[in-house]
C-alpha cells in the first residue's frame, strides 16, 4: 500500500545520526592525520583508493548508502529475518575455516575482492537480532535457568568459533550481551560475580597472594567487629561475610595461581602481567626450559612488541598535554611510532593532536551516544526493539571501553576497534548497520514487533 | 513481563558512566600529570640537526686562496630501495665485482639498517663522479650523491702553517665545553686551522626535524619555525706569499731545517718553511689513517714545525746582537779594535778564532771574529758599572729579552717554543752560587752554549735590527674579514721597543752585515742590485754527546735602506759553514720576493742545484736503518715508539689516543713477528738496546766542554 511506504526521515532520531556522523568524520580526520605527509597530494590520494583515508572515505559512502537502505526497510523484516540471519552468520563463520584468509594472525576473514569481510564482526548484528527475537518471545520466562542457558548458548556460540579462529578480542565482545540479558531479568548475581572476579583478578595481579590473604582476613574481622550488633540480631549476616571472605580467599589463593599455571599459556600470562607492570610470579622455570630457544625468542619478541605498542601509545597520548599539538602536527603520529595506529590505536592520534580536551570531548560523544541509545531503548513498546537497543548500546560500550583502556594502558592488548573511528570497512559497516537498524526500529517504536 | 526491571536502566547507565570516569582519570593522569611522556616523545620524535657553515677561506698576501673549501661527493645507498636497479652498471663504474658489491651492501645493512641511508662509497674521485653523474638517474632512488664539503689546499704548500682538520676527541670536548662541539665534529688540529678555529668555524645553525620510527628524518618541525641559520666562517687574509713558500719548500727539500721570512714593517710572516714537511691533504678524512703512523715514526719528524718548535744555538748570528749590546752599554765604540792571534786568550784556556789579524767592529762582524765578540761580552759582563757578574748578566738578559729572545713571541702558529737565554740562576745551578764568571760561559758570546733560539726568533731579531730598534710580533694573519670579534689580532699591532738604541749604533751593525754579504762569510747570498745585510752562523752541535755536522745558519734583511724582508734559514747538520748552503738559499728567497720572479737562467740552475742537494745528515739514515733493525731489537722498539709519540704529542699538543694506540700496536706487532722469526739466534739482542731522543739535542753542556770556532 502506497501510504504505508515509510517516509525517509520520519520518526528518525536525528541526534543519533548527528553523533554518528560526527564520530565517523572525526575518524576520517584521524586516519588522515596518521597517514598524511606534507608531500602528499590530498585530492589525488582521496580519489585514488590507495591510502587508508581514501578507502575509509569510500567505505563511509558505502555505509551511507547501506544506512539509507536500512532505514527504508520495513521493521518487520528484521524480526522475520532474525533467526535466519543468525544461522547464516554462523554458517559464514564456519565457512571461514574453509575459505578464510589469514590477516594479522587470525584466520577470520573472507576475501570479497574489493574488501575483506569478517563474519564474526557481522555476526554481532545477527546475534543481537536473534537475542532480541528470543527474549521477545511472548511465553518466555527468563527466570528459568533453561531460558537463560538457551540465551547464553545463542550468544556464546559465535564467540567460541571466534576464539577458535584466534580472534580473542572479538569473542570477548560477545560478553556484552550479558547486559541486555541483565536488563531483561537475568539475576544480577551473575554480573556481580563476574565483576567481582574481574576486580579480584586485577588485585591479585598487583599484590602478592600472601598480602591479599592477610588483608582479606583482617577486613573480614573488622567488618564483623563493626557490625557485631547486626550480627547478633541476624546470624545470617555472619554467614554471608564468611562466605564472601572464603570466596575471595579461595579465588586469590587457589583459582588465580591455578589458572595462570595451568590454563593460560606462559606468554599469555606474561602479557597480562606485563600490562600491570609486574613480572609473572607464577612463571614456571621448568616450562621455559622445555621450549626450544627459537620458540622462546619468538614469544619474547611477541611480548616485547606488545609492550612497545602500549608504551608508544602512552607516549603519544601523554605528549598531547592539555591542548594537544594541533591537527597534523603530532610528531609521534607523523613518525609512525605507534603501530596499528589507524586501526586499534586510532585513539592515540586524537590524544596527541587534540590533547586532553579532544579526548574528553570524544569520550563525552561516545557516552552521549550510548546513553541516548539506552534512553531510546526504554521508550520502545516492543521488547524486541528494547533488547536490540540494549545490545547495540552494550556492544558500543564494550568496544569503546576496552579499546580506550588498551591505548591508555589499563587493559592488556586486545585487538578490538574503536567504533566508527578506527579504519576498516568491516567494522564501520557493521556499526552503521547496527545503529541504523536501531534507528529504523525506533522510528516504528509505537508498533509492537515480535 | 520484564517491565518491572526498568530500574535496571539506571544501574546500567551508572556502570557505563563509571567506567568512562575511570578511563577519564587515567587520561588526566597521562595527559596532564605525566610530563615524562612529552620528554620521551621529543626524544624519539624530534631531531636537532646541526648545520655546519662553510669554513672561512685563507688568502695569501696577493689575495690568492691558499686554503679553501671544495665539495666532494659521497655515494649514498638506501638498501630497501635498490630493487630493480641496474647494479651491474654501477659496479662497472665503481670498479667492483658483484661479490664485492654484495659484501659492501651487507656491511652497510649491518651497520645502519635497511631503511636508513648510509655511505656506500665515500669521497668519490673526480673520474668516478663524472661517470656517475651521467647515469645517476638509473640508480635512483636507492642510490644518490651527497655533497660533502672538504678543505682543499690549492698550492699543496705550507702544510705546517695551514694545518688540517680532524675529528675532535674526548680531550678536546672536555677543554671546549659549551662551545657547541659534539662527537664527530671536526676542528682545526694544527697551524692556522687551530689558532683561528673560532673565526674559521663560523656559527653553527640548528634545524629541528621530525623523525620517524626508523630513525629517518622526515620533514622540518613546524616548517623550520624554531631553526637558527648557520653563519659562514670568516675569511682570513694572511701576509704569506704562497709562491715564496713554494720556492722555500723546493729549496729545502732533502734537507732538515727551516726558513722564516718576516715583513719587518708589519711583523707579517711572508713564508715559514719547515723541512721536511707533509702534505696536509694526507691528514684529512679517510687519508689520515693511512699516513699518520708513517709520519709519526719518520725520524725526520715531518710533523714538527721546526720554524717555531725547534731550538738551536744561534751561533755567530748572535754576534750582531752582542755588537748592539756592547755599543749601547758603551764598553766599545765602532772603532774599538781587538786582534786575533789565532785564539781568545782572555780566559786562560784559548778559544780558537780563524781570521788572524786586528779588526774594528765592522770587520769583526763581516769576518765573524770570535775573539772580538768574546772581548765585547767580557767587557759587558765585567763592566765596573755593575757591582757583580750577577747584575751585569741580568742587564745583558734584559737586552736579549728586548730583542725577542728567551720567551715566546706569541706567534699565531701553535706549539711555539721559548728557547733559552741563560740567566744568573742558570749558572748558579751549573756551577754553584758565586763559582762562576764570564769565562764560565764565554762561548755564549759567539752564540754557543746555553743559548737556544727558534728560527722565528732569529728572523724576528733580524726584523728588529732592520727596523733599527723595534719589532711587531710576527704573525700570519693580517686581517679577518668581517672584523676581529675575538681580539685575536690585538697583539699584532704594537711596536715593541723596550730599549732605545740610537740609529747610529744600528748603522754600524748594518755596515758590518752588509760587509758579510759583499765581501765576508755570506757572499753566496748576494743578489744583484739589492743591498742585502746578513750574518752567517755555523753552529756546533752535539747529539747525545757525539759531535754532529754543523748546522748552517744565515739570517739577514734586504734592502738595507728600506727593509722589506727579514729572513733566516737554518739547514740542520749540513756541515761546512753557514755561508755554504743557508746563505745562497736566503739569496734566492730575497731575490724572488723583492724582484717577484727569478728569470736569470744561471740562477734558476743554481736553484735546481740547491734544491736537489741532499743534506740529510747520516744520523737520520742511521736512524732509519735502526728503525728497520728495531724489528730485530726486542724491547727497545716499543720504548722508542713511545718516545717518538711523546715528542710529537708535545709539538702537536693533541693527538688521538686511538692513533697512538695504532702506532704502538703496529710496532708491537712488528716486534713480535721478528721475535718469532728470530727466535733461534737472539743472543746478540741484549746488546742492542737503543735509546733515542728523536729530536734535536738540547745541548746540555757540562762545564768545560769544548768551545771553538764558529763562523
Amino acid at each position: 500500500m502506497q501510504q504505508k511506504q515509510p517516509e525517509l526521515g520520519k520518526g528518525v532520531d536525528w541526534l543519533i545520526i548527528w553523533l554518528y556522523a560526527i564520530l565517523v568524520v572525526t575518524g576520517l580526520l584521524c586516519i588522515f592525520s596518521v597517514e598524511y605527509r606534507a608531500t602528499d597530494e590530498v585530492l589525488q590520494s582521496i580519489l585514488g583508493f590507495k591510502k587508508n583515508y581514501s578507502k575509509q572515505f569510500y567505505y563511509f559512502i558505502a555505509a551511507i548508502i547501506i544506512a539509507v537502505f536500512v532505514v527504508l526497510t520495513d521493521s518487520k523484516l528484521f524480526t522475520a529475518l532474525a533467526n535466519l540471519s543468525y544461522l547464516t552468520g554462523i554458517l559464514l563463520i564456519i565457512a571461514t575455516f574453509a575459505v578464510g584468509k589469514e590477516i594479522k594472525g587470525s584466520k577470520s576473514w573472507i576475501p570479497l575482492g574489493f574488501m575483506n569481510l569478517q563474519p564474526v564482526e557481522l555476526c554481532k548484528i545477527f546475534t543481537s537480532l536473534a537475542l532480541a527475537k528470543y527474549l521477545a518471545m511472548q511465553d518466555l520466562d527468563f527466570k528459568r535457568p533453561k531460558a537463560q542457558l538457551i540465551a547464553a548458548g545463542l550468544v556464546f556460540t559465535p564467540a567460541i568459533f571466534s576464539i577458535l579462529q584466534g580472534e580473542t578480542g572479538l569473542a570477548l565482545v560477545y560478553c556484552s550481551f550479558l547486559i541486555p540479558m541483565y536488563r531483561e531479568g537475568l539475576p544480577p548475581i551473575y554480573l556481580i560475580l563476574g565483576a567481582a572476579m574481574a576486580v579480584l583478578l586485577v588485585i591479585s595481579l598487583l599484590f602478592s597472594t600472601k598480602t591479599l590473604l592477610i588483608t582479606f582476613a583482617v577486613l573480614a574481622v573488622l567488618v564483623m567487629f563493626f557490625n557485631k550488633r547486626q550480627i547478633r540480631r541476624n546470624s545470617k549476616l555472619l554467614l554471608g561475610i564468611v562466605a564472601v571472605w572464603a570466596f575471595c580467599s579461595l579465588f586469590v589463593g587457589v583459582a588465580v595461581p591455578f589458572t595462570f599455571k595451568h590454563v593460560f599459556k606462559k606468554y599469555q600470562a606474561d602479557r597480562i602481567f606485563s600490562m600491570v607492570g609486574v613480572d609473572n610470579p607464577f612463571a614456571d622455570k621448568a616450562d621455559e626450559e622445555n621450549l626450544s630457544p627459537e620458540e622462546l625468542k619468538a614469544k619474547q619478541k611477541k611480548s616485547e612488541q606488545q609492550n612497545y605498542n602500549v608504551k608508544q601509545s602512552k607516549i603519544a597520548i601523554g605528549s598531547g598535554g592539555l591542548w594537544g599539538k594541533g591537527f597534523l602536527k603530532g610528531t609521534q603520529t607523523q613518525g609512525d611510532f605507534v603501530p596499528e595506529q589507524h586501526t586499534d590505536f586510532i585513539f592515540t592520534s586524537v590524544g596527541e593532536n587534540f590533547g586532553f580536551w579532544g579526548t574528553t570531548l570524544l569520550l563525552l560523544l561516545y557516552l552521549g551516544l550510548i546513553l541516548r541509545i539506552i534512553a531510546i531503548a526504554e521508550r520502545q513498546r516492543s521488547t524486541f526493539s528494547r533488547v536490540y537497543a540494549y545490545c547495540v548500546a552494550s556492544i558500543l560500550f564494550f568496544h569503546v571501553a576496552v579499546n580506550i583502556c588498551v591505548t591508555v594502558g589499563l587493559a592488556p592488548v586486545i585487538g578490538i576497534t574503536l567504533p566508527l573511528l578506527s579504519y576498516g570497512g568491516s567494522s564501520l559497516i557493521t556499526f552503521t548497520i547496527l545503529l541504523f537498524i536501531l534507528i529504523r526500529l525506533d522510528a516504528d517504536r509505537q508498533m509492537v514487533l515480535r | 513481563m520484564a517491565e518491572y526491571n526498568q530500574s535496571r536502566k539506571n544501574v546500567i547507565s551508572l556502570v557505563f558512566a563509571g567506567v568512562f570516569v575511570i578511563i577519564l582519570i587515567q587520561i588526566i593522569n597521562l595527559q596532564l600529570f605525566s610530563p615524562k611522556y612529552k620528554i620521551m616523545a621529543d626524544d624519539q620524535g624530534k631531531f636537532r640537526k646541526v648545520i655546519y657553515p662553510e669554513r672561512g677561506i685563507v688568502f695569501d698576501r696577493n689575495r690568492r686562496a691558499i686554503l679553501q673549501n671544495t665539495t666532494t661527493y659521497d655515494l649514498m645507498v638506501t638498501p630497501n630501495k635498490i630493487k630493480g636497479i641496474d647494479t651491474a652498471a654501477l659496479c662497472k663504474i665503481l670498479g667492483l665485482d658483484s661479490t664485492q658489491f654484495a659484501r659492501k651492501l651487507v656491511d652497510v645493512i649491518v651497520r645502519n639498517g635497511r631503511s636508513r641511508s648510509s655511505t656506500f662509497d665515500g669521497l668519490l674521485s673526480v673520474e668516478k663522479m663524472a661517470m656517475l653523474n651521467e647515469s645517476m638517474y638509473k640508480f635512483a632512488p636507492g642510490f644518490y650523491l651527497q655533497e660533502r664539503p672538504v678543505r682543499s689546499y690549492p698550492y699543496d704548500a705550507g702544510g705546517n702553517i695551514l694545518g688540517y682538520l680532524s675529528e675532535v676527541d674526548t680531550n678536546f670536548l672536555k677543554n671546549h665545553k659549551g662551545e657547541g662541539y659534539q662527537m664527530g665534529d671536526y676542528a682545526g688540529k694544527t697551524g692556522i686551522e687551530r689558532t683561528y678555529e673560532k673565526v674559521l668555524m663560523g656559527q653553527r645553525g640548528i634545524e629541528y626535524w621530525k623523525r620517524d620510527n626508523k630513525n629517518r628524518l622526515t620533514e622540518r618541525l613546524e616548517k623550520g619555525m624554531y631553526d637558527t641559520a648557520a653563519i659562514a666562517g670568516q675569511n682570513l687574509y694572511t701576509s704569506l706569499d704562497i709562491e715564496l713558500q713554494e720556492l722555500g719548500e723546493k729549496l729545502m727539500q732533502n734537507k732538515l731545517g727551516s726558513i722564516v721570512a718576516i715583513d719587518p714593517k708589519t711583523g707579517g710572516i711572508i713564508c715559514m718553511v719547515s723541512s721536511p714537511t707533509f702534505k696536509p691533504r694526507f691528514l684529512t678524512g679517510s687519508e689520515r689513517k693511512k699516513h699518520i703512523t708513517q709520519l709519526l715514526l719518520d725520524p725526520t719528524l715531518p710533523l714538527l714545525n721546526r720554524s717555531v718548535s725547534a731550538t738551536y744555538s744561534p751561533g755567530s748570528t748572535f754576534k750582531t746582537l752582542q755588537a748592539l749590546v756592547g755599543l749601547h752599554e758603551g764598553v766599545i765604540t765602532t772603532s774599538t779594535r781587538y786582534s786575533c792571534g789565532g785564539a781568545f786568550y782572555g780566559c786562560g784556556k784559548p778559544m780558537r778564532c780563524l781570521d788572524i789579524g786586528t779588526f774594528d767592529l765592522r770587520h769583526a762582524i763581516t769576518l765573524s771574529d770570535n775573539t772580538y765578540f768574546a772581548n765585547v761580552m767580557q767587557k759587558v759582563i765585567n763592566n765596573p758599572k755593575y757591582p757583580n757578574v750577577d747584575s751585569s748578566l741580568r742587564v745583558w738578559n734584559n737586552y736579549m729579552y728586548a730583542f725577542g729572545l728567551g720567551h715566546r713571541l706569541g706567534v699565531d702558529v701553535p706549539s711555539e717554543k721559548k728557547g733559552n737565554i741563560p740567566t744568573p740562576a742558570t749558572y748558579d745551578k751549573i756551577f754553584g752560587k758565586g763559582h762562576w764568571n764570564f769565562c764560565s760561559f764565554r762561548s755564549v758570546s759567539i752564540g754557543q752554549g746555553e743559548v737556544d733560539v727558534t728560527p722565528i726568533q732569529v728572523a724576528n731579531e733580524m726584523a728588529y735590527i732592520a727596523n733599527k730598534g723595534w719589532f711587531i710580533t710576527p704573525h700570519l694573519v693580517d686581517s679577518i674579514e668581517g672584523g676581529d670579534t675575538y681580539g685575536l689580532l690585538t697583539n699584532f699591532k704594537d711596536k715593541h721597543r723596550s730599549i732605545d738604541i740610537p740609529d747610529s749604533i744600528f748603522e754600524a751593525v748594518h755596515d758590518g752585515m752588509q760587509g758579510v754579504v759583499d765581501r765576508g762569510t755570506g757572499m753566496a747570498s748576494r743578489v744583484a742590485g739589492i743591498k742585502v745585510c746578513g750574518k752567517t752562523g755555523t753552529v756546533e752541535n752535539y747529539y747525545r754527546g757525539v759531535k754532529q755536522p754543523n748546522h748552517g745558519f744565515f739570517c739577514g734583511f734586504a734592502p738595507r735602506e728600506d727593509p722589506k724582508i727579514a729572513i733566516m734559514c737554518v739547514v740542520e747538520n749540513s756541515g761546512r759553514f753557514g755561508g755554504t748552503y743557508a746563505a745562497p738559499i736566503v739569496g734566492f728567497m730575497i731575490e724572488k720576493y723583492l724582484k717577484d720572479s727569478i728569470t736569470d737562467k744561471a740562477r734558476l740552475e743554481r736553484i735546481n742545484y740547491y734544491s736537489n742537494l741532499n743534506l740529510i745528515p747520516p744520523r737520520i739514515y742511521a736512524e732509519v736503518r735502526r728503525q728497520d733493525s728495531l724489528r730485530h731489537a726486542k724491547d727497545s722498539a716499543y720504548l722508542i715508539a713511545k718516545g717518538y709519540i711523546k715528542v710529537i704529542k708535545d709539538t702537536l699538543g693533541t693527538m688521538d689516543e686511538e692513533e697512538e694506540k695504532d702506532a704502538l700496536d703496529k710496532m708491537k706487532k712488528d716486534k713480535e713477528d721478528t721475535r718469532k722469526r728470530q727466535a733461534p739466534k737472539d743472543s746478540t739482542a741484549k746488546n742492542s738496546i737503543i735509546k733515542s731522543e728523536a729530536i734535536l739535542p738540547s745541548d746540555k753542556r757540562k762545564p768545560g766542554q769544548a768551545d771553538s770556532a764558529a763562523h
